[in-house]
């Protein structure tokens, strides 16, 4: 017995020990490792639903809606779920597409990530996201895959809300679209990481993009309970979400009606139009009351996600590239418009306010002649009949005279460009810093942009000077394409005397955009200050509190004396009455609203002349300064002219109700109700 | 003295059951209040792991007080049999367990959760003969290696080939269920017999060896089911694949863990009422405890088992006859190694194994067998000698 003794006493030792190892090891996980084990039971037991908050309503002036919301039912697809099936959900996505009515193909390649080689509509949201892939079904397709959930995993219909536009085309490239956050967007925004979820959107362009983070407000969060299964025990913790701020604009809703209805007669009227722009500013706020840009398209196609036609199309040269705002990216050459500040520059070269000056119908520069319009001569003009008969040739000989003065072709360590410069301080060749993103620069064609261009261009120029166009039919014009080859080769890199003489009239290698243009006007026709353009106007909470307002920066001065100034507006004051625009003007009610401008007519090698108007109304303490393009549109005077005047006509109620009272435009925001309606403004 | 003066109050049956040297003051009232302990913690962890299975039921826990209540009888009717009786009955009783495991291969045998260890008894109840088994093994042994050898205190070579015999048949009925961890159970009843009745530990270290290359050639012949090499992979690793074979150890560490010190409240474990641990009333059970009662909790059931071990040990030794103190001592050992896999696979130091936690698990014959293990201990205890 000893001995089974003595091995009962080694049991006995074995117990006691696993009885100390496991009173440890329990020790260490739930006592050390206790808080770690709660966060993980947290995360297991939990999920975290995202309520998306309520985006802000994008309003006009007086707060009628430009982008609002509406509920819709949306059919988003769980990607994880669907790969991860046999097929890959093609079954799924097959039975989807007999409800929705959509191709296949279009579903699967709108829920294909975005990646090489894959186009677009891919999904550009996070591979975790649902993609939703319809936002415009209706109660009973919603009903038939909600009902049949084992028919359709992965597959939901949820009630979102959506964006909507009150005023339909007008003005879509200004307010911008939505889309799915991007995992790169998440990771650059912090504060968009904490509000993400699966239908979250993000501004994409226009208004939407600039103002995403005050429209978009902070998303709720509910945290359920789950089971295993997944399945929903309770409520655990609850944040609302915080809705969006509304962005008051000091677009006037009827205002820009109007002007998207002149521009798209203008387009109508010019048979070879191929797409224009028209842009209303307030000359007393420095503020955009209309921004107008043709072909247009409805916004209403981003709902749901776009589908690959839709998206193609917008971005064709067949149907005109209609996602491209030409009032802010649609860069042409300005004309006759541009002569503002060339006669600006007159007068800081020296040339007297009140000279006279000859117009003869044609001017040698550099050995070529430049001609008047037709080469007809006008005889001898005061500065302000030049800019009233749109004389050509008083600005060629100033231009080639102060070129000449630089030094000419070979210039000298510091030339003055006194005509570039000065266009510059008018805002060209510059962004205006309007409140949307992607606005082009315009070009200044100066002495440092011509050697630029060479040091780019000349490796090609000077070989195409030696072997010419051997691949163009027409002899004729192979011939002149090599010459123009080798003289770009040559002297490419110098500002020739013809160069010069172009600019001064806005011809040639200058680009304007249509706002750079009209916020040059209103600097000129309101205080002289060059201001940076604003659509926002303030950003207010839903309950009618104004965060703030934002404010229209003063971003220059036009370097030239009260007395100047006045001297041009007064000129261009009289251009619609009596000068080039006076046809297009005809039987207009000047002496109830007298209206200013400039004509324009700009050509473009190969193509229709871009026609141009540059106005503003009234011409004493002028409210209105507005601009109309239209590229491929013809003469000034025949195409941009009469859009003008309609919009004049329809802001004012000539032979019509006025879209703004009296023309005044309000310079108090809209009050909102406590509930977040407007209350009037 | 004192407890006579306690006595005088005492009701007239009361007084004849603590009577010096009557039946009910020979039992070991330690052990059966920490065994008593552990039925009622089990009820209760049943009965909150298992009430959320449908809204407003109460679960098994009605079912598993049926089962309680039927092991307290068996244990006392087996606690008032005369143990070296007993072992008269040993081998009807080896034989009976067998012909069981042999039924659960006929068409009468069933499969319930991937094992296929039940025989259908109908009305809704099934027994597992593989845990009767346990009980059959420790009988045979402690009777085979009982009667040493002449002259020597060392068990006869052939009645150690005999007890081997006997356990590799009973073995090998219950891997052909397969039924792994129960198998395990029985090899260490075996071993804890010979190691206890003094055979050589040169033959024990053979034989060691031997298993050894069984469980080598087990693995390397790939005689294991997928399911059970994968829940190695993921002892050794529980991040391989924290969705599949590592998602038990990885949530049953996470439910535990989760309790801290003092624990969520009964009912109050969120990992538990979400079903998050797979097998939480049978095999997972101290899951539960871990995350409602907290570590205070889970430590208390330890030492109750702690006290069974320890108080089953007492007996062994003070028991006089090798019989009893074999049956004692093997018992002790079964119940040991079932404790130490079970809780340790639920904190991540033993490998998942289907072996359910004495007293507490949820399952019938489970119970039923080790009431009756404790009714022998009993038994032993109560027939020493000590007196004489």
């Amino acid at each position: 017995m000893t001995r089974m003794r003595a091995r009962l006493l080694m049991l006995h030792l074995l117990v006691l020990t696993l009885l100390v190892v496991l009173a440890v090891r329990l020790w260490q996980v739930q006592v050390v490792r206790g808080q770690e084990f709660v966060t993980r039971a947290t995360e297991t037991r939990t999920r975290a639903v995202i309520v998306p908050a309520v985006r802000g309503q994008i309003l006009d002036s007086s707060g009628r809606p430009l982008v609002r919301n509406k509920t819709a039912l949306v059919v988003s697809v769980d990607r994880a779920r669907l790969s991860r099936m046999k097929d890959s959900g093609v079954k799924v996505l097959s039975k989807l597409s007999a409800v929705l009515g959509k191709p296949v193909a279009d579903l699967q390649q709108r829920i294909t990530p975005c990646g090489p080689g894959v186009g677009k509509p891919c999904w550009t949201g996070s591979p975790y996201q649902p993609v939703p892939l319809d936002e415009k079904v209706g109660t009973r397709q919603a009903l038939q895959i909600l009902e049949r959930q084992e028919e359709f995993p992965g597959v939901t219909a949820e009630i979102h809300s959506v964006r909507q536009y009150p005023g339909g085309r007008a003005g879509a490239q200004m307010l911008g679209y939505l889309q799915p956050v991007t995992e790169a967007e998440l990771e650059k925004r912090e504060g968009l990481k904490a509000s993400f979820s699966g239908v979250d959107l993000a501004g994409r362009d226009g208004l939407e993009y600039v103002y995403d983070d005050a429209l978009r407000g902070k998303a709720g969060l509910r945290r359920v309970q789950v089971d295993r299964m997944g399945k929903a025990l309770g409520v655990e913790e609850q944040i609302t979400p915080i809705p969006g701020d509304h962005l008051v604009t000091s677009i006037d809703s009827r205002v820009q009606a109007v002007t998207e209805k002149a521009l798209g007669r203008a387009m109508k009227s010019a048979p070879g139009a191929d797409g224009g722009a028209a842009v209303v500013l307030d000359a007393r706020s420095g503020r955009v009351v209309a921004l107008a840009s043709a072909p247009g398209y409805d916004p209403e196609i981003w709902g749901g996600g776009i589908s690959a036609r839709g998206y193609q199309w917008l971005l064709s040269d067949k149907s005109g590239k209609p996602l491209v705002s030409r009032a802010i990216n649609g860069q042409f050459a300005p004309g006759s418009t541009f002569k503002i500040s060339s006669v600006a520059a007159m007068l800081r070269a020296g040339y007297p306010l009140n000279g006279h000056y000859s117009c003869p119908g044609s001017v040698a520069v550099g050995g070529r002649a430049f001609n008047n319009f037709r080469g007809i001569p006008l005889g001898t003009l005061s500065l302000h009949m030049a800019l009233v008969k749109s004389c050509d040739t008083i600005f060629y000989q100033a231009a080639y005279e102060q070129y000449l003065k630089d030094g000419g072709r070979f210039p000298k360590r510091k030339p003055k460009e006194v005509f570039a410069n000065m266009a510059r301080s008018f805002g060209f060749g510059a962004p205006t810093g309007l409140d949307l993103p992607g606005e082009s620069s315009g070009r200044i064609p100066d002495r440092d942009w011509k050697k630029n261009l060479w040091n780019a261009t000349s490796a090609i120029n000077c070989e195409r000077s030696r072997k010419g166009y051997p691949e163009e039919k027409d002899r004729a014009r192979a011939e002149f394409l090599k010459r123009l080859a080798l003289e770009n080769c040559t002297e490419g890199f110098l500002l020739r005397p013809g160069d010069s003489a172009n600019f001064s009239i806005g011809q040639g290698d200058v680009l304007v955009t249509p706002l750079q243009l009209a916020r040059a006007y209103m600097a000129l026709v309101s205080d002289g200050k060059l201001r940076s353009p604003r659509i926002g106007w303030a950003q207010v909470r839903p309950d009618g509190k104004v965060v703030r307002t934002i404010p229209v920066p003063v971003v220059g001065r036009l370097p030239i004396s009260e007395k100047e100034r006045l001297y041009i507006k007064n000129a261009l004051s009289q251009v619609a009455a009596d000068g080039t625009a006076a046809g297009a003007f005809a039987g207009f009610p000047m002496n109830q609203v007298r209206v200013g401008g400039k004509t324009g007519t700009a050509e473009v090698w190969g193509k229709k002349d871009t026609s141009w108007f540059a106005s503003f109304a009234p011409t004493k303490n002028p409210q209105y300064v507005v601009v109309a393009m239209v590229s491929q549109g013809g003469m000034g005077a025949q195409t941009a002219a009469p859009a003008v005047r309609e919009i004049y006509e329809g802001i004012y109620g000539i032979k019509r109700k006025p879209a703004v009272p009296d023309g005044r435009l309000t310079t108090r925001l809209p009050r909102f109700a406590p509930d977040g309606t407007v209350a009037g403004g | 003295m004192t407890a006579r003066a306690v006595t005088i109050r005492q009701p007239s049956l009361w007084r004849r059951m603590a009577r010096e040297g009557s039946t009910v003051r020979r039992l070991d009232g330690v052990m059966l209040v920490a065994v008593a302990g552990l039925c009622v913690i089990g009820t209760l962890l049943v009965w909150s792991c298992t009430r959320t299975w449908a809204p407003g039921s109460t679960g098994l826990v009605k079912k598993h007080l049926l089962n309680e209540a039927i092991g307290v009888v068996l244990c006392a009717i087996v606690a008032t049999i005369d143990h070296r009786a007993m072992r008269a009955y040993a081998p009807l009783v080896f034989l009976l367990s067998l012909v069981g495991l042999g039924l659960v291969i006929t068409p009468l045998g069933a499969t319930i959760n991937g094992s296929h260890s039940w025989i259908l008894l109908g009305g809704g109840f099934a027994v597992q003969p593989s845990e009767f088994a346990k009980v059959g093994l420790v009988l045979i042994i402690a009777m085979l290696l009982a009667q040493p050898a002449e002259g020597s205190d060392r068990p006869r070579g052939l009645d150690v080939m005999l007890a081997l015999f006997a356990a590799t048949i009973t073995m090998g009925l219950v891997m052909l269920q397969p039924d792994l961890g129960t198998a395990l159970v029985l090899a260490v009843i075996t071993a804890a017999g010979l190691i206890i009745a003094g055979v050589r530990k040169r033959f024990i270290g053979v034989l060691a060896l031997i298993a050894a290359v069984g469980v080598f050639s087990v693995f390397y012949f790939q005689m294991l089911e997928p399911y059970q090499v994968a829940r190695f992979t993921a002892f050794v690793d529980p991040s391989v694949d924290p969705r599949g074979v590592g998602y038990n150890s990885t949530q049953s560490l996470i439910a535990i863990g989760s309790g801290q010190l003092l624990g969520k409240g009964l009912l109050g474990g969120g990992q538990t009422t979400g079903r998050f641990v797979p097998e939480q009333h049978t095999d997972f059970i101290f899951t539960v405890a871990g995350e409602e009662f907290g570590f205070l909790g889970s430590v208390t059931v330890v030492l109750l088992l702690g006290v069974v071990l320890l108080r089953g040990l007492k007996i062994a030794r003070e028991c006089d006859d090798r019989f009893g103190t074999l049956v004692a001592g093997t018992i002790v050992c079964w119940f040991a190694f079932q404790s130490f896999i079970n809780v340790g696979m639920t904190i991540g130091i033993m490998p998942i194994t289907g072996l359910p936690l004495p007293f507490v698990s949820y399952g019938g014959t489970a119970t039923f067998a080790n009431l009756i293990a404790v009714g022998l201990l009993q038994a032993i205890r109560v027939r020493r000698q000590s007196f004489s």
